[in-house]
């Protein structure tokens, strides 16, 4: 049967040939991760994480603004997206099977793919010029909107898992049905939102471009909301196109510990739900 | 719609300044990248005689910084070069351009195996910039350097792509040097250069130079002091091949008077010591300042910075600013009012 | 729980979730009209968008029409500007991106949803998830310090020695340029290919393999003959997917693209594209006019990859309701 030989032969050379590429495509995730392990493990002191910045082309100092600067940016942006994309989620999930549904699930879909810098210029006309300066707040925001899509669908799919029977017990114990959602639906679907909630902010924690004219950049510990903040990832940006070895040096590790946050979370996400994340 | 977003803002706003602590007074600033490593020194310096001061400066580019604070986004914008009429027409409130400190535009490169003493004529540099000179053995270059050892390698030209007071100085000489470039691209912050790469801020040209073999590109000195970097030697005006020091930017800008606005050129000037790419640095502030706590600390800061902080320019290759200069901008820094009366308490 | 992930989420429970529907009491009411409320607040954000950019671009489209798209003029000093560079090289970039991308997505989707032993999809699958979580700027990191050498000293001369003579490979070798920014960009979209392909691999009912194998096809073959067909349009709607995040991708192609608005056959030389100019410019354009055509360059940018979202999700959506109840 030499065309039954033939027609193994391409099994296999397909089988062989499609484990390749999948090799082909984790090259860079190693090569990305390798060096910045390499690069990066030697920035990070005890200074990486207490220091402010020293003045331009001297040696020392941290990223301390920028690691506060993320932590509150990205505490900022949960705090206004995240219950707005909780609530709407409740809502696809639970009200969602009409037109009105469709269409919100399509815009949010369709969101997710917008490139985040027009978010930036949509936040800098909205916020940045009426408040006439760079602020936390309007990285905040830009960050916010980011998430929306992302909390959204994800944490729509996972309420839909949560068991119908649950629902009908409850409401078959006289609830109405706002209280099985908040009380039954939302218990049960917790792991659910969690791991939306920390997609969505792996994801707009590395978020850099929309914050260069939103956020804007500074090199000290502030909390004020109205005023500009610093974040890890534009520092990192600034840093690496810099012609300072210092810099660089700080850039690799800065990223290193971005990416650690980032992976985490993305790992943490998947292990509560055992559930494939979104496409994105 | 419109009115209920207002109101939104309105809280958020007042929520946002409201968590803020009060004790601190924080300036912001943005704009040139030309004095960053200056500026950074000095707000450092700054806050640990005034710890309540923090001065926080972000260089995006003489353009940024003229933006931001026509916008007034910032408290003091930053720039290199002088407004335009077009940007000037714009402000909606005195504004004053003041001088800061000196510094000069090199033209650094990075040619494996020549570290140092690269010399240019006027025509090499507009040739190189204008992309007729495209290989660093042209005989325009070698015949200026018989020692080096030039190599057949191509040039790669980079230059600054964003909105940049270090471009207005550069292409303003050019256009000063070579008629061809001032028909054909011109000068200003932000010009369509004929050829190269582009990098953002003295940074990033820096960046492009060091990290591309055969570049070469313009910056800052102290950019490429501080980095380590080859810097061409230029004949001036008077024929002299002159690096470029604190001795060649101060003899540029020594004994002239400064104009009315404060703003002078200092490209191409004359005399045997003086490095033909000079140029001064402003600072830009509204004359009416609208918070009085603020107001204050930012005049005291400039009073502090064109006296005490000019002995730490050296140090970083900026020149101080010439002393009979000083005067005029002192008396700039007196105009300075919140709610119609002068912040500088200081005689 | 089935693996399905994203194209499969119409399908959850939707019959007994209609059942479900019933309440007409005042808390009830409100908490509908609440979350309703909120879950528009996508829709009006995204409607706010499109309004004020078009608002804030209105002084640039005014001033130079359709001609904007085909002026290469990008002149601040004058006043004049064009788009064509910007969406030349990001239309490019994305494209060639794609050529790269494709290949390897496709083949790691195959092997992840049909091929592979059953126990290392899951590992394998996460780990090519993870790659599209490390932001961007990491990957211009990595492209400044690391790509971009590499492919200056030793990818750019070997290619440009064996196909010098093709108009594609002409010029100085310089690491920074389309080739870093494409490579980059392959890079980026890989996951977002391969995951959502998958996605859609798993979402053809496995009635249709039996079918296939049952008359004696290879598991190769099944593949190819039974499952890719069925599966074409949402694998093209997941190159679509791929193709708008390259579009709207920043950070990482500007760190490596080299910036300048230049229109050339050569990968090697430098290029810029719509969002990076906007990164470079966009907090210090400094005339009215200026700023306005930044904003039309966002215009373009959100208005194409909107068109490009909404059809890659119509696609996907439909081969995920395709053969609806089918699957197990």
């Amino acid at each position: 049967m030499p065309g039954y030989f033939r027609r193994k032969t391409f099994d296999i050379l397909a089988r062989w040939g499609s484990l390749a590429m999948v090799m082909v495509a984790l090259v860079p995730l190693v090569a990305v991760l390798g060096y910045l392990t390499y690069k990066g493990i030697g920035g990070i002191s005890w200074a990486f994480f207490t220091q402010l910045p020293k003045p331009v082309g001297e040696t020392g100092g941290g990223m301390a603004n920028a690691l506060s600067g993320s932590a509150i940016l990205v505490g900022l942006a949960g705090l206004i997206g995240l219950p707005v994309g909780l609530l709407g989620a409740i809502y696809l999930a639970e009200y969602g099977d009409n037109a009105f549904g469709k269409g919100v699930r399509f815009c949010t879909d369709v969101m997710a793919g917008i490139p985040s810098i027009t978010v930036g210029i949509f936040v800098y006309g909205l916020v940045v010029l009426r408040m006439r300066r760079f602020s936390a707040l309007a990285g905040a925001v830009t960050l916010a909107i980011l998430m929306l899509p992302i909390v959204m669908r994800t944490t729509e799919e996972l309420l839909r898992l949560v068991p119908v029977t649950l629902r009908e017990a409850g409401l078959a114990l006289g609830l109405p049905k706002w209280r099985v959602i908040l009380g039954v639906v939302l218990r049960t679907g917790a792991s659910g939102i969690a791991t939306g909630v920390m997609l969505a902010i792996a994801r707009v924690a590395g978020e850099t471009a929309p914050l260069l004219f939103t956020a804007f950049g500074s090199r000290f510990i502030s909390l004020k909301l109205d005023q500009p903040m610093g974040s890890l990832p534009v520092q990192i940006y600034t840093y690496a196109v810099s012609p300072y070895e210092d810099w660089h040096r700080q850039a690799w590790a800065a990223a290193l510990v971005l990416v650690l946050l980032v992976l985490a979370l993305n790992l943490l996400a998947r292990v509560i739900t055992r559930q494939p994340g979104s496409g994105r | 719609m419109t009115t209920l977003r207002n109101a939104l803002l309105a809280v958020l706003t007042c929520a946002a300044t409201t968590v803020g602590s009060a004790q601190t007074i924080s300036l912001q600033g943005a704009g040139a990248t030309f004095p960053y490593p200056l500026y950074s020194k000095w707000m450092a310096e700054y806050q640990k005689i005034d710890p309540k001061v923090q001065i926080n400066y972000q260089s995006i580019g003489s353009g940024g910084g003229i933006k931001q604070i026509l916008e007034r986004t910032v408290d003091f914008g930053a720039t290199d070069a002088e407004m335009t009429a077009q940007e000037r027409a714009k402000a909606t409130a005195t504004l004053h351009h003041l001088p800061m400190t000196l510094g000069a535009v090199v033209i650094t490169y990075n040619v494996p195996g020549l570290a140092s003493g690269l010399k240019l004529t006027q025509e090499a540099v507009a040739g190189i910039f204008l992309g007729q000179i495209t290989t660093w053995n042209d005989p325009k270059l070698t015949a200026q350097n018989p020692g080096a050892k030039l190599p057949a390698a191509p040039i790669t030209v980079a230059y600054r792509s964003d909105g940049s007071g270090t471009t207005a100085v550069f292409t303003e000489y050019l256009a000063k040097i070579s008629p061809e470039w001032k028909t054909s691209v011109g000068a200003g912050k932000s010009v369509k250069f004929p050829i190269g790469l582009g990098g953002k801020g003295n940074e990033g040209v820096t960046g492009v130079v060091k990290s591309s073999p055969g570049a070469i590109g313009y910056v800052e000195l102290a950019y490429a002091k501080q980095n380590q970097m080859a810097i061409a030697s230029i004949r001036n005006q008077a024929g002299k091949f002159v690096a470029p020091s604190l001795e060649g930017v101060t003899a540029a800008a020594q004994g002239q008077k400064l104009p009315e606005n404060l703003c002078l050129s200092l490209v191409d000037g004359p005399g045997v010591k003086t490095y033909p790419i000079a140029a001064f640095s402003y600072i830009l502030v509204y004359q009416e300042q609208q918070d009085a706590t603020k107001g204050k600390a930012l005049v005291d800061f400039l009073w502090w910075a064109i006296h005490d902080g000019q002995k730490l320019g050296a140090a970083l290759d900026y020149a101080p600013l010439p002393k009979d200069q000083v005067p005029a901008i002192e008396a700039r820094l007196k105009l300075l009012t919140a709610n119609g009366k002068p912040l500088l308490t200081k005689k | 729980m089935d693996e399905a992930g994203n194209p499969g989420r119409e399908t959850h429970q939707k019959e007994p979730l209609a059942a479900f529907s019933g309440g007409g009491n005042l808390g009830d009411q409100v908490f509908r009209v609440l979350t309703a409320f909120f879950a528009a607040l996508a829709v009006l954000v995204l409607a706010a968008m499109a309004l004020q950019m078009f608002r804030a671009a209105l002084p640039s489209l005014k001033q130079f029409g359709w001609k904007f798209l085909s002026s290469t003029d990008w002149d601040p000093v004058l006043d004049s500007y064009g788009a064509l560079p910007y969406i030349f090289g990001t239309v490019a970039s994305s494209i060639l991106a794609l050529l790269v991308a494709l290949p390897v997505a496709l083949g790691t989707a195959i092997y992840l949803a049909e091929l592979a032993p059953l126990w290392v999809r899951r590992p394998l699958g996460i780990l090519v998830e993870l790659l599209a979580a490390i932001p961007s700027v990491i990957y211009g990191l990595w492209g400044i310090f690391v790509m971009s050498p590499w492919l200056r000293d030793s990818v750019q001369p070997l290619l440009q020695k064996i196909f010098g003579w093709t108009p594609f490979f002409k010029g100085v070798p310089r690491g920074f340029g389309m080739m870093a920014g494409c490579l980059v960009l392959a890079i980026m979209i890989l996951p977002t290919i391969a995951s959502v392909s998958r996605d859609v691999l798993l979402a053809v009912p496995n009635s249709i393999r039996e079918g296939a194998l049952a008359l004696g096809a290879t598991r190769w073959e099944m593949v190819r003959k039974a499952v890719l067909p069925c599966a074409k349009n949402g694998i093209l709607g997941a190159v679509i997917l791929g193709l708008g995040r390259a579009l709207g991708e920043t950070m990482a192609v500007t760190m490596v693209i080299g910036n300048r608005p230049d229109i050339s056959w050569s990968l090697f030389s430098p290029g810029h594209s719509l969002a990076s100019v906007i990164a470079n410019e966009y907090a210090e354009a400094s005339g009215d006019l200026y700023l306005s055509a930044l904003t039309e360059l966002g215009l373009i940018l959100f208005g194409v990859t909107l068109l490009l979202n909404i059809l890659a999700r119509v696609l996907i959506w439909r081969v995920a309701r395709g053969p609806a109840g089918a699957r197990n």
